[in-house]
């Protein structure tokens, strides 16, 4: 057991020390769109409207930060990795090194984890000042520790089937874009039809902003959607040790 | 000291790998003793990576089998990436970290404690003369100061093994020479080194014994001595539009030979043969031209 979070740890510290060298162009690059998001859907319209007894304001800001959470996470373990194998060629020396295809994708994940935390908590405590009424629980923090664990591995596993930059970003365009926007993190999917609904719940998104925004306007936790989420994450974790074993030895 | 007697590090059977219908190793046998500098020698796309990148575990093998230091590279890939170390022809650095970063990494990467790790990149780093550079990033060090940082990272570990994949390519001929003398030292120091080469003089200069592969197949094996002394020591070249060849054991051979050559014979050089002889002789082409 100690060996293998060791093991995790030395994954992790190579990417750790990285971003300690880049640490500005990565907050910046972390927390400039999601104060976008903030500033347009959550300041510019969140005044005027209400959605289901909440202002807008409220209602959005758990959205942006679950939405911050993937995005960060997904970003920072997706394009590191895809850095490692593509560019620096380096991720050959994980393979070669006695590490467990367990440890090394977990280890990889938790930098996209770092990453997440450090934005969503970013956009938290600006979300916090503009809306006092949102509720900070342990539980809000165990669903954002989950979704940037979730999310990280997803990024992980995006970085292993897309066999190329180009793949990366059709894989951005035709997945991580959609799931920006339909995922319920700008708007309620209760208004939807009952199948749309349901096929939204597919894409990870959909569980953590709905866990999220639950947990944070004290509303009723939606346990099997956080199941799910954790479900999500022992797929994405399971099936990027798969593709390593297919691939290597 | 007879091929009998020396310890096998390296035993390959019956591989080989095939992408589609691309074969890259055909039916490959070879052993690699304890002790030795192995070259494989042999044009680009011969398979001399392929078998690397399937000897380090890397890369399935389609059929047969290859262990190291007794442990197949298939069933028991934890031990023989314990037992290697590897530098492949693209350096696999990071160019985020320092120097010294990149062996830290490396050295955790191979479970080393703290204390071991400080002391393996001390030592490693007076080994080739890098301290002053230690915390600098890669990226501004020269092609051959960062060969030499792969090198080391390799060695953190203490490997039996060392994996060099074509490991001066890139490198004047200054850099080309000090990368030979670490590589002998190296193995004076006790390392087996595995190489790969697409370049004759340093096959010659270093390999106690080479491998020639052409197209997946291993076409010949020996020391660089027999395997001139099988086609013939010394070589009477005939330039021209096609160029010919001939073969001698010895140059009063050659001289007398070349006595019989009508008076407007094309320019004649007779010469000492060598490894690129033994693989035109082979394959009927350069082993740049391949």
């Amino acid at each position: 057991m100690s060996t293998t979070l060791n093991d995790i740890y030395s994954v992790l510290w190579v990417d750790l020390r990285s971003l300690r060298h880049q640490w500005r162009s990565v907050i910046i690059t972390s927390i400039v769109t999601p104060f976008l998001y903030l500033l347009v859907f959550g300041y510019g319209l969140g005044q005027s409207i209400n959605v289901g007894g909440v202002s807008y304001l409220t209602f959005v800001i758990p959205g942006i930060i679950a939405l911050t959470a993937f995005s960060t996470s997904f970003g920072g373990a997706a394009f590191k990795l895809q850095v490692d194998r593509f560019f620096f060629k380096s991720f050959d020396e994980f393979l070669m090194s006695p590490v467990s295809f367990f440890s090394i994708v977990v280890g990889k994940s938790l930098i996209g984890v770092v990453r997440g935390l450090i934005s969503s908590v970013a956009i938290l405590l600006v979300g916090i000042v503009l809306s006092p009424t949102l509720i900070v629980s342990p539980l809000f923090v165990l669903v954002l520790l989950v979704s940037c664990a979730v999310f990280a591995m997803f990024g992980v596993l995006a970085a292993f089937i897309t066999p190329t930059h180009q793949g990366m970003f059709v894989f951005n365009s035709v997945v991580v874009v959609p799931m920006t926007f339909l995922c319920g993190t700008f708007l309620s999917l209760s208004g939807l039809p009952q199948a749309v609904n349901l096929a939204l719940y597919v894409l990870p998104l959909t569980p953590s902003a709905q866990c999220l925004r639950a947990a944070a306007l004290g509303q009723p936790f939606p346990w099997l959607s956080f199941a799910l989420l954790l479900g999500y994450g022992v797929a994405f974790l399971f099936g990027s040790i798969f593709i390593l074993q297919k691939t290597s030895v | 000291m007879g091929d009998a007697l020396k310890k096998d590090l390296i035993v390959i059977e019956k591989l080989a790998k095939s992408y589609g219908d691309v074969r890259a190793i055909q039916e490959l046998d070879l052993r690699v003793y304890a002790g030795e500098i192995f070259g494989f020698l042999g044009p680009n796309g011969a398979g001399k990576t392929t078998t690397i990148r399937v000897l380090t575990t890397l890369t399935k093998p389609t059929s047969g089998s290859a262990s190291i230091n007794g442990f197949d590279v298939v069933k028991d890939a934890i031990h023989v990436k314990k037992a290697i170390g590897v530098v492949q022809q693209h350096l696999s650095l990071d160019r985020d970290l320092t120097l010294r970063e990149n062996m830290e990494f490396h050295a955790r990467l191979h479970q080393l404690g703290s204390a071991d790790r400080r002391q393996r990149i001390d030592e490693l780093l007076d080994y080739v003369e890098l301290e002053e550079y230690a915390d600098r990033m890669i990226e501004p060090l020269s092609g051959g100061m960062k060969r030499r940082v792969a090198i080391v990272c390799a060695l953190l570990h203490n490997p039996k093994l060392l994996f060099l994949d074509e490991p001066t390519v890139g490198l004047d001929a200054q850099g080309r020479r000090r990368m030979w003398d670490l590589v002998r030292q190296l193995n004076l120091d006790g390392t087996t080194i595995f190489l790969t080469t697409h370049y004759i003089e340093e096959a010659e200069a270093l390999c106690n014994r080479v491998g020639i592969m052409h197209h997946g197949r291993l076409i010949a094996l020996g020391s660089p001595l027999s395997l001139r002394e099988k086609l013939g020591e010394v070589v009477v070249e005939s330039l021209g539009k096609e160029s010919s060849y001939r073969f001698f054991d010895d140059r009063a051979s050659a001289n007398s030979y070349v006595q019989t050559l009508p008076p407007d014979a094309r320019t004649v050089t007779i010469r000492d043969s060598n490894l690129e002889d033994v693989f035109l002789k082979l394959t009927g082409q350069k082993v740049d031209d391949a």
